[in-house]
């Protein structure tokens, strides 16, 4: 029996994965097909992988219609091929990599529980059962893990805040409303290692005295709910969900709550009005949910990356994930090359590296092959950067002094056919549908930004950016003048009339 | 008019779950391809707080419709990573061969915008009945909706 690996997760669903796995297992050989998460080289996929004395032998993209000539070429024992790329370990994209969160993605069926456990999988739950609340969020702090859907506040301040506050219920959040265009790597850590967030969210309630979790999904992600909900299923019936999880007399439960195409919920208040049930509106602070949070009660609000980091820190310790990074960004960043790319997908990385290495070394410039014009680094609200911006560390310090964030690690590509005026007017316009309509420089802001700028009133622009970033109540009134700002000091040209 | 019974039934399945109104939104939308006008007395009823609460909710959220929709769902994503490739060409051209414009639609169409399918390496995205169309084109597009998509 021979066994074959093919991911199943949206983006290699999307390009025929499905129908690769069963012209596969359908081919006149003993083969066992496989459906693992993805190594995250989107660009190559479907990658699929044969395992063979030597390690498993990667192929890719395959589309159905190679799997014939790949079959003639003796692909199931690993021989060389148009699309070979050779052992998947030794592929550069993969190699250069540090993969510590991400270190199962791809090499493991999601759903099994006993590969999970063969590779590390619940080490770190058992050393925090052996642990004092206190002492598991001292690992946290010293490992200097920060928030990494994109704040970057220090994950073991908050899960400290929570623990110290007295109630009869506390909640642990997984925000999993990962609306940034340009990033997927919650969606591939919730697809191909679901157990390792989960793992996390137990932890973080046993740190801090919380009994139930919550995983707010954003509704654009179907396959992921129903990893997601399979996998809370099989933990519970091997008992590390439930009233005693594993012989602790500890509790822990996790639910999957379902957004609803909203991007401001994934603002932690929003997300915790909606998970109530009610409008996403942004709340005012304090109270910091880590007082009074999920209906009212002490909430840990974690991004999944921040919590699927968790585990690692334990299992390892502090120490070992802090010796990862720069400054005061330790460990690593999963971070997302999108857009027009030509090696798109996920690079876990230690903090540092520069923008050029990671556009260019990973990403291999641009898809189109015309010259890069700008990147937007962090999503929709995060800075245009220029190509002279190529050797900003990606550490959060160094881009905040920039004036750009690394929020949760997307960056997209435009080539030179990118109007900037454009991409400017659409940050407004973003921010006008999106906006939760709270606060009025939001609101309203967001509406005259984009009317003023395509009348040409620059003057006026600059001046309600000021006012959208001093007195905005959340992040999405706030930064939306980040990336119409960027552009119009990087590319004065654009905005000639 | 819907069947109110059935939509009874669904809406006490979620009464009793903490802030189950938004997935109890879901369900009625998954059965009835929109949220019925009628449910929303039953839901204020059911969640023990008024009909404007309900509305509130029902109108804040892009997914939830009030109205039935075309029998086949194109939803382009209008986001940053997908116009790096080109989606705003895109969407003209899609606009263009259904004659609707994004957020409209007919019997046969529905044609809306969508934030981020996070499947930004492979853009742009489209998706018609819930099938994910990755480095979409007019033409790929084209064969995808005379396959009928993901139905």
């Amino acid at each position: 029996m021979i066994n074959i690996y093919v991911p199943r997760d949206t983006a290699s669903q999307s390009m025929g994965a499905d129908e690769v796995a069963n012209a596969i297992a359908a081919l006149p050989a003993e083969v066992n097909v496989i459906r693992n998460g993805t190594w995250g080289m989107t660009y190559l996929e479907p990658l699929v992988e044969v395992e063979t004395d030597k390690g498993r032998v990667a192929y890719g993209p395959v589309m159905v219609s190679d799997v014939d000539s790949l079959y003639q070429a003796g692909f199931l024992h690993g021989a060389d091929h148009a699309l070979c790329h050779g052992l998947t370990k030794d592929i550069e994209y993969l190699k250069k990599q540090e993969r510590l969160t991400f270190a199962r993605c791809g090499l493991i069926d999601p759903l099994s529980i006993d590969d999970y456990i063969k590779n590390g999988g619940f080490e770190g739950l058992s050393r925090a059962l052996k642990l004092s609340g206190k002492e598991i969020i001292d690992d946290v702090m010293t490992s200097g893990l920060r928030g990494r859907g994109g704040a970057a506040f220090p994950t073991g301040i908050k899960w400290k805040t929570v623990y110290e506050t007295k109630a009869d219920q506390k909640y642990i959040c997984c925000n999993a409303d990962e609306g940034d265009s340009g990033t997927f790597s919650d969606r591939i850590l919730m697809e191909s290692d679901p157990f390792c967030l989960m793992e996390g969210m137990i932890i973080a309630g046993i740190a801090v005295g919380a009994t139930k979790g919550y995983i707010y999904l954003r509704s654009e992600y179907p396959l992921c709910k129903e990893i997601l909900n399979n996998a809370i299923s099989i933990l519970k019936e091997h008992n590390f969900l439930g009233d005693d999880i594993k012989g602790s007399a500890k509790a822990f439960d996790i639910e999957v709550r379902i957004g609803a195409g909203s991007y401001v919920c994934g603002e932690e208040t929003a997300m915790l009005e909606s998970l109530e049930g009610k409008r996403g509106m942004v709340r005012a602070k304090p109270p910091l949910p880590a007082h009074e949070g999920l209906f009212g009660k002490p909430t840990v609000i974690n991004n999944v990356i921040s919590l699927a980091s968790v585990p690692i820190i334990l299992a390892r310790g502090g120490e070992y994930y802090k010796d990862f990074g720069i400054g005061r960004s330790r460990g690593t960043i999963a971070f997302q090359l999108a857009g027009n790319i030509r090696r798109g997908g996920l690079v876990e990385k230690a903090f540092g590296i520069t923008l050029g290495d990671m556009i260019n070394d990973f990403g291999g410039g641009t898809y189109s092959g015309k010259p890069i014009k700008a990147v937007q680094v962090g999503g929709p609200l995060g800075a245009y950067l220029a190509p002279d911006n190529f050797n900003l560390p990606l550490d959060y310090e160094a881009f905040s002094e920039a004036g750009a964030v690394l929020g949760h690690g997307g960056i997209v590509v435009f080539d030179q056919t990118a109007d900037m005026k454009a991409q400017a007017k659409f940050a407004f316009e973003f921010c006008t549908i999106e906006s939760c309509g709270k606060c009025t420089p939001c609101r309203i802001g967001s509406t005259r930004g984009a009317e003023q700028l395509e009348a040409g009133n620059y003057v006026l622009v600059e001046e309600l950016c000021e006012l959208m970033d001093t007195s905005s109540l959340c992040a999405m009134g706030g930064m939306t003048p980040i990336p119409v700002k960027s552009a119009m000091k990087n590319w004065p040209e654009d905005f000639k009339d | 008019m819907a069947d109110l019974d059935k939509a009874k039934e669904i809406i006490d399945c979620y009464i009793n779950i903490q802030g189950g109104l938004l997935e109890c939104l879901h369900a009625l939308q998954h059965v009835y391809g929109y949220v019925p006008k009628e449910a929303v007395n039953l839901m204020a009823e059911g969640f023990n707080i008024s009909r404007a609460e309900v509305h509130g909710v029902i109108s804040y959220y892009h997914d939830f419709k009030t109205a039935p929709g075309g029998r086949t769902v194109v939803r382009i994503c209008q986001a940053e990573a997908c116009q790096a490739m080109g989606s705003r060409q895109l969407t003209e051209q899609v606009k263009a061969l259904l004659g609707l414009d994004v957020g409209e639609n007919n019997d046969e169409y529905s044609v809306e915008a969508v934030y981020c399918f996070g499947n930004c390496a492979l853009s742009p995205n489209i998706e018609i009945n819930g099938k994910l169309l990755p480095r979409a084109s007019k033409d790929n597009f084209e064969k995808l909706l005379k396959s009928g998509g993901g139905q």
